[in-house]
């Protein structure tokens, strides 16, 4: 090899290097990297931690020079070393850049940089700066060294987790003991159709804990802001319920509301049957023959008749279909109807049945008209059948009819061939 | 008498002009071959019938039908929902349309088996292939006329096919779509060459069919013709009119009888709006017809060695279709003498595959 090719296999291997002779160096990963226990697994941990990803190191929590080789040097208090974060002191630490919206938004433009204001506001933040370090922290919920963002589902935050990770804490009797808190609230959770949304049918919108809690600033409804909470998802309901004649009567008896019908943690899948029959809620306060008993009464065979009115119109236009029979716009109205009673179960919650019987109404002329629609293609399908019987059976015999003339032609020419032929 | 006479005097002028008695002589001379296979001859006629109910029921339908895809839909919905036996007609013209192209199959396969594609009858084995090719056309480009779903994604489908050939594909498929993608301009062109382009080839086609049939007459099969010349007798002979006439009339009443019933009871649907931004529902599947090269071109894998899995399954099937169409000039040999067994062999194997295949295609 010339000299010349040596120089140039010597400047490539060079430019080769040269990243890596460059690359920032972390002696904090170098050391503990080679400890056990406790002070390696951070070191493992941290590959995964988004502000790993983003640039930040141990040094930028921790404090210390993670620059030098020398431990000592590396982790003096004269370079801001602070060791192992109290519990206490956790919140303040991360919200030195997570409330420094100049830093932060550098990462992401639209993230929310009051986290710190609102845990203040926190039963767990109030806590916290009470000095019980057993209250949760950010860590507790995020998890630490190896902290995910929120909409990775491996998050102890991403939606799915999240009641999960509340419950690691709320559903500890020994934890929960000293605050005098039910440690029921998540196997309630389990059971409601909140829960069935999100977990069993995957939808990330469905309320969990901190939709109606909040998150950073989470804190039990008061009894007088739980229509307010449920309302910021069922809007429309809780506009009637604010107008209702119950909303006065249970501010005034300090009932809660929606959860008084409803419950609160394990909300069930609403039924017409709250309003009626053996597992009426209305009957745990009205009695059948008091005038509230009987609008419940009143306004539960209005929907009830709405929804069995639909129902047979539904089945007739099915049957219709299934014979060919053209009912697209029926079915269209149709579910205009099913609308009606969607909108007669919401008019409920104002409990006043003639607010009720003004879209049952609706929905019954609507289900008479699709019934009617029904009818008739019943009827052509009736009249389609007895026009091929019919063309069937003159088919039937203009067949039977020629097959006679070729036997008659064919016997003649038979007779009139000349023997021996 | 007045009146026998007044007819007569018009026949007769009619004669002189276009000369109908020789019409009617060779009406009167022609015979259909009589044998055990001879009920098989009735399935051209009726693929004629259904024929030209096709273009009845299409003149009737263009009263009504529009071809954009903002009005497609809803005429044809105008067509079975509000005009007077619309539904009817409809009906009658999707069922007739499917089950032409079934009975163009039969008699296609009973040409082969009782071997009336040879010598001199070339030309007519041709032009029939090419006018069940060109029936199939008229099912493709037909499908996508009532713009529903179904119909869309498959023309997608279909037109991705074609797209796959190298060199002509992405241009063809450019042509046939009037575009990049399925569009307004495709049901325009779809329609096009449904009404108009097709019909007119048709037409064409099926008049050189006929014709040829009249002039080469009906053929008989190799071992009937071998069996009375052992005999030394001639092959017994059926008067075309009116004895073959009468039964192909009673075959085409008995097709009305089940196009009827197909139509009444089980009325061709319309399906749901085609929805352009919508994705393709599952398990969209073209007609039948279509099954089997479909469900073959399903199972390729992508790549076998080094060429495209749907390029080597679309030259298979063009390789296939010219082996087929070129049947008379390889169904006998050098000598003249057929190649019956080698050609009963290729058509069972055919049938075979287009059977087992469409039938996987349709429940898997």
């Amino acid at each position: 090899m010339t000299r010349l090719g040596s120089y140039w296999i010597g400047v490539f291997l060079l430019g080769l290097l040269t990243p890596l002779l460059l690359e920032a160096k972390d002696s904090c990963v170098e050391c503990h990297s080679a400890l056990d226990g406790n002070l390696m697994t951070p070191t493992q941990a941290f590959s995964a931690d988004v502000h790993q990803h983003r640039g930040f190191g141990c040094a930028d929590c921790h404090g210390g020079d993670s620059t030098l080789d020398d431990p000592d040097g590396a982790m003096s208090p004269k370079r801001g070393f602070l060791g192992k974060i109290k519990r206490t002191e956790v919140p303040k630490l991360c919200a030195r850049c997570h409330s420094d919206a100049n830093l932060i938004h550098k990462f992401r433009p639209q993230q929310r940089v009051d986290q710190y204001a609102q845990y203040q506001t926190s039963v767990h933040g109030k806590r916290i700066a009470s000095g019980d370090a057993s209250a949760a922290n950010c860590v507790d919920c995020h998890s630490v060294h190896d902290i995910r963002e929120v909409k990775d589902s491996r998050s102890p935050v991403h939606p799915l987790r999240l009641p999960e990770t509340c419950a690691r804490c709320h559903a500890d009797s020994t934890h929960m003991a000293k605050y005098k808190l039910p440690t029921n609230q998540f196997e309630d959770y389990r059971k409601s159709v909140h829960w069935e949304a999100l977990a069993q049918r995957g939808d990330l919108s469905a309320p969990s804990c901190a939709s109606c809690h909040g998150n950073h600033g989470a804190t039990p409804p008061q009894v007088s802001s739980v229509a307010a909470v449920c309302g910021t998802c069922h809007a429309l309901v809780e506009d009637l319920y604010s107008k209702s004649p119950h909303q006065p009567v249970f501010a005034g008896m300090g009932l809660a509301g929606c959860v008084v019908c409803h419950g609160n943690h394990a909300v069930s899948r609403p039924s017409d049957a709250l309003l009626a029959g053996p597992d009426a809620v209305c009957s745990q306060c009205h009695e059948e023959s008091s005038t509230g008993g009987k609008a419940a009464a009143e306004m539960a065979q209005g929907i009830g008749g709405l929804q069995a009115a639909l129902k047979r119109s539904d089945d007739l236009l099915g049957v219709a279909k299934r014979s060919g029979m053209e009912v697209s716009e029926a079915f269209l109205r149709l579910q205009e109807g099913r609308e009606a009673l969607i909108k007669g179960r919401v008019a409920v919650h104002n409990f006043q049945v003639a607010f009720v019987n003004k879209p049952v109404s609706e929905g019954l002329a609507i289900a008479s008209e699709t019934y009617r629609a029904g009818e008739e293609a019943m009827n052509e399908r009736r009249f389609r059948r007895i026009g091929l019987a019919f063309s069937l059976l003159t088919i039937a015999v203009t067949i039977a009819g020629l097959w006679m003339a070729v036997r008659s032609i064919e016997s003649k020419s038979e007779r009139t061939k000349p023997s021996g032929s | 008498m007045a009146m026998l006479a007044t007819t007569r005097r018009i026949s007769h002028w009619f004669d002189e002009r276009l000369g109908l008695d020789a019409i009617r002589q060779f009406i009167a001379h022609k015979t259909v071959p009589l044998h055990s296979a001879t009920p098989w001859y009735y399935f051209g006629g009726v693929t004629l019938f259904l024929f030209v109910l096709q273009v009845l029921t299409g003149v009737l339908l263009l009263l009504y039908y529009r071809p954009t895809p903002s009005e497609a839909y809803e005429s044809v919905q105008f067509i079975v929902t509000r005009v007077q036996f619309g539904w009817l007609v409809r009906s009658i013209h999707s069922w007739s349309a499917n089950l032409m192209i079934l009975t163009a199959f039969i008699h296609m396969f009973s040409v082969v088996f009782l071997h009336a594609y040879r010598k001199p009858r070339e030309l007519t084995w041709l032009s029939g292939v090419v006018l069940l090719g060109l029936a199939m056309g008229f099912g493709f480009s037909g499908y996508l006329l009532p713009w529903n779903t179904v119909s869309y994604f498959a023309t997608k489908v279909g037109t991705d096919m074609a797209a796959s050939v190298p060199w002509i594909g992405p241009p063809l498929a450019r042509f046939l779509r009037g575009g990049e993608e399925v569009g307004g301009a495709t049901l325009t062109r779809f329609f096009g060459f449904h009404v108009a382009v097709l019909p007119g080839l048709a037409t064409l086609l099926l008049i050189l069919h006929l014709l040829l049939v009249q002039k080469l007459g009906i053929s008989s099969p190799p071992k009937v013709e071998a069996e009375h010349a052992r005999k030394g007798t001639s092959i017994p002979q059926m008067p075309f009119f009116p004895n073959f006439f009468l039964r192909e009339l009673m075959a085409w009443y008995a097709a009305l009888g089940v196009l009827g019933s197909l139509a009444a009871i089980f009325p061709w649907e319309l399906g749901d709006k085609a929805d352009p931004f919508a994705s393709a529902p599952a398990g969209i599947r073209p007609e039948w017809y279509f099954l089997a090269p479909f469900y073959t071109l399903k199972l390729l894998p992508s790549h076998v060695g080094f060429i495209e899995g749907e390029l080597l399954g679309l030259l298979g099937f063009a390789v296939l279709v010219l082996g087929w169409v070129s049947l008379p000039f390889w169904g006998t040999n050098k000598q003249g003498f057929d190649r019956t067994h080698l050609v009963k062999g290729v058509a069972f194997a055919l049938l075979a595959y287009l059977v087992t295949f469409s039938l996987l295609g349709y429940y898997r």
